[in-house]
């Protein structure tokens, strides 16, 4: 190990207690990121705030982009280095929702805390962190809060940015609220499809087994269960959710069914959904009813191998802190930064506790340790300990 | 016309004072501390979230609070605990100006706060809010800061959840829309342009509120707002729109308390102001009723609206704060 990486392992502890003095300033961050409604495509009141933000730690070039995301650099004293630090802004609850943050002196509550209310706070946290850490980096941090991240979104923020920008991105680091120890370096292929049956004006509903459209579905469903799915490449297909039916008394007239396609082999991904769709012709075909195929969103599998030194420097962290490393695939930003051959790791700050279908409880004290590690990658990456050569 | 006037220049937004660098700057030049005062009776759920955020944003990021109080009544539950594990300092009202008969209420812990805070300012914000944000604090301050005539501003909370263009009503709660701003209409109409008088988030010179009596209970703001106007006109008072406060909602049984407690600050200032010449002595009890098995009861209350002097007739308040008896 190099000497430099040593010397960051060896400064970690002390880092992580020297962060747990700045409690009030995590905490308020937290709370109040997490009190302003920020739904997929409407983000523009948080971007506001986490600019201001960025504005009051003295980044630069706090600026916004074509599609909303809020961005902000802290210049290194060198600046031969460009590291993007990004955290998506956008929530999947709408504006009415009751998004109040309720703070305890163990833990707080409310929604949206692990996705991604934590950890865009601690993106937000990071330039106040490193001003009372009196670090001075030689590499620039970009600071970016994504929009149009989730759902279908489809990660248009942080794509947009990384298609345009002239500015040269040496390394990547996706910040989420959960879990910590996860630990993400390489995506997996994915397809998002959505399949959608609906029953046509002029439908006969005197023929044999004229049932609508919910049934169809089912027929779907059963059918995507039968394709043999391979162990190797590892590949799953997972069903996100159906809807369709109006109540009873009402034959129902559409429904839908969304679903990812995951594997290991972006080849596998596309015969799997090139099959189902054939599958899904097939069934409308069958009942007389119409169907209609999206594909939502699409990932390439790729990334850092386990033995790049910016992989290996994550885990030597989470050593030194006491955490336990989860190497997981992802398929949120992270496969942005892939599509560029940008070598990043995505990384959680604590763990959540489910208390109702949405309300969540996050344990504070783990947030610190979760900090730590974010400096400490930082660090990593700014002392030349995560460069493949 | 002197209300449109007023209403004109004495009423702002808080998204007016958001420059926060420029409010602490102007703080500095006049050399004014500020204290806030946080009164509480079992407020263990909010306290920490108000504490954090207020510490956070008006002392570590921007220095326009200089200490933070909580004064409590003797909460059963972990208020203090919480409120002093996130540093705050926290005082038993009862342990302040110990020589005096204890009383229990909040305008105790209100008036309790003159003695005990240095501020020249003092801010005072309700523990109860769910949706607390710094602008309950600097959106009450900046209106004394930028302003030396005004002497108190009260807050106000005003964005309904949906309304369509063009007019639409605005103001307080229920006590104020079927109690307080009738009796203001009726005896002091420039008063009724104050919007929300009962809201307990207001910020104060010190130099006003160590000559103001404090009512113990209900009655306190209604006291303070008639006092201050009789004192210094409605020129001394500003408001501020803080937007929407969301906090426990009161059953009309406790309304029905609190408006009883007013009524009888209300009527003793009248009283005092010969407005009012023949006044019979008022009874102390309220009578609610509840039906038990088909069967009315009525529930007797008695709630005395007991006053504390002004400050400045407290000798240790004097010492404390080195002014020579006149």
């Amino acid at each position: 190990m190099k000497k430099d990486m040593q010397r960051i392992l060896d400064s970690l502890p002390n880092l992580e207690t020297m962060i747990r003095e700045m409690r009030d300033v995590i905490l308020t961050n937290i709370v109040m990121i997490g009190e302003i409604p920020s739904p997929t495509f409407r983000e523009d009141k948080l971007r506001e705030f986490i600019l201001n933000r960025f504005n009051q730690d003295n980044l630069i070039n706090c600026s916004t982009d074509e599609t909303g995301n809020a961005l902000g650099i802290l210049p290194g004293s060198i600046g031969d280095r460009n590291i993007l630090i990004v955290s998506h802004m956008d929530s999947v609850f709408d504006e009415e929702v009751n998004n109040t943050i309720s703070v305890q002196p163990e833990y707080i509550s409310g929604r949206g805390l692990s996705d991604n209310i934590i950890g865009l706070a601690a993106i937000t946290s990071l330039p106040f962190i490193l001003d009372q850490l009196k670090m001075r980096l030689n590499s620039n941090l970009i600071f970016m809060g994504t929009a149009r991240s989730l759902g279908q979104g489809n990660l248009e923020g942080i794509r947009f940015f990384l298609k345009n920008t002239k500015i040269n991105i040496s390394n990547g680091i996706i910040v989420d609220g959960i879990k910590l120890g996860n630990l993400s370096y390489s995506s997996i292929g994915m397809a998002r499809c959505e399949i959608n049956y609906w029953v046509p004006e002029e439908y006969d509903w005197t023929r044999f087994g004229a049932v609508g459209s919910i049934v169809t579905l089912n027929e779907l469903i059963n059918r995507i269960q039968e394709i043999p799915i391979p162990n190797k490449p590892h590949t799953s297909i997972m069903f996100s959710s159906i809807s369709g039916g109006r109540g009873f008394s009402n034959i129902p007239l559409d429904a839908t069914v969304r679903f990812e396609i995951r594997s290991e082999s972006g080849t596998m991904v596309d015969v799997l959904q090139k099959q189902i769709m054939d599958i899904a012709s097939e069934v409308a075909s069958n009942s007389g009813s119409r169907v209609e195929t999206k594909i939502l969103a699409k990932r390439k599998p790729g990334g850092i191998s386990f033995s790049h030194p910016f992989a290996g420097a994550a885990r030597a962290i989470h050593k030194t802190l006491n955490i336990e490393s989860r190497i997981t695939p992802n398929i949120a930003e992270l496969s942005a930064f892939i599509d560029k051959d940008i070598p990043s790791i995505a990384i959680g700050i604590t763990n959540t506790e489910k208390l109702t279908k949405s309300l969540e409880k996050v344990q504070i004290e783990p947030i610190y340790k979760g900090l730590a590690q974010l400096v400490g990658l930082v660090m990593a990456i700014d002392e030349g300990c995560c460069n493949e050569n | 016309m002197k209300i449109e006037t007023w209403l004109k220049n004495n009423t702002f937004h808080h998204s007016s004072f958001s420059d926060l660098a420029d409010l602490v700057r102007e703080k500095e030049k006049q050399n004014l501390k500020i204290s806030l005062c946080i009164p509480t009776l079992n407020e263990e759920r909010t306290i920490g979230k108000e504490i954090i955020l207020f510490h956070s944003e008006l002392m570590v990021r921007y220095p326009l609070i200089d200490e933070i109080a909580i004064i409590d009544s003797g909460s059963s539950d972990n208020t203090l605990n919480v409120a002093r594990s996130f540093g705050a300092d926290t005082y038993l009202a009862s342990d302040i100006l110990p020589n005096l008969p204890p009383k229990k209420g909040k305008g105790e812990n209100l008036w309790k706060a003159i003695y005990q805070l240095e501020g020249d300012i003092i801010i005072y914000v309700d523990a109860d809010i769910k949706n607390i944000h710094p602008r309950f604090a600097y959106g009450l301050v900046a209106p004394l800061i930028y302003r030396e005539e005004i002497k108190y501003v009260k807050a106000f909370y005003d964005r309904p959840l949906a309304f369509s263009e063009g007019i639409r009503p605005s103001g307080g709660g229920r006590v104020t829309e079927i109690l307080i701003r009738p009796l203001f209409s009726l005896f002091f109409p420039e008063l009724s342009a104050i919007i929300q008088p009962l809201s307990g988030e207001y910020a104060v010179r010190r130099e006003v509120l160590e000559k103001l009596s404090f009512p113990i209970g209900y009655g306190v703001e209604t006291a303070h707002i008639i006092d201050v106007y009789r004192e210094y006109g409605l020129d001394a008072f500003a408001q501020t729109d803080l937007d929407q406060r969301v906090h426990r909602n009161q059953e009309t049984r406790s309304l029905g308390k609190m408006a009883f407690g007013i009524l009888q600050t209300f009527f003793r200032r009248l009283k005092e102001g010969n407005m009012i010449s023949e006044l019979p002595e008022l009874s102390t009890v309220l009578r609610q009723f509840q039906v038990h098995d088909k069967e009315f009861e009525t529930i007797n209350m008695d709630i005395r609206e007991e006053e504390r002097p002004p400050m400045l007739s407290i000798p240790e308040y004097l010492k404390k704060r080195g002014i020579k008896k006149k």
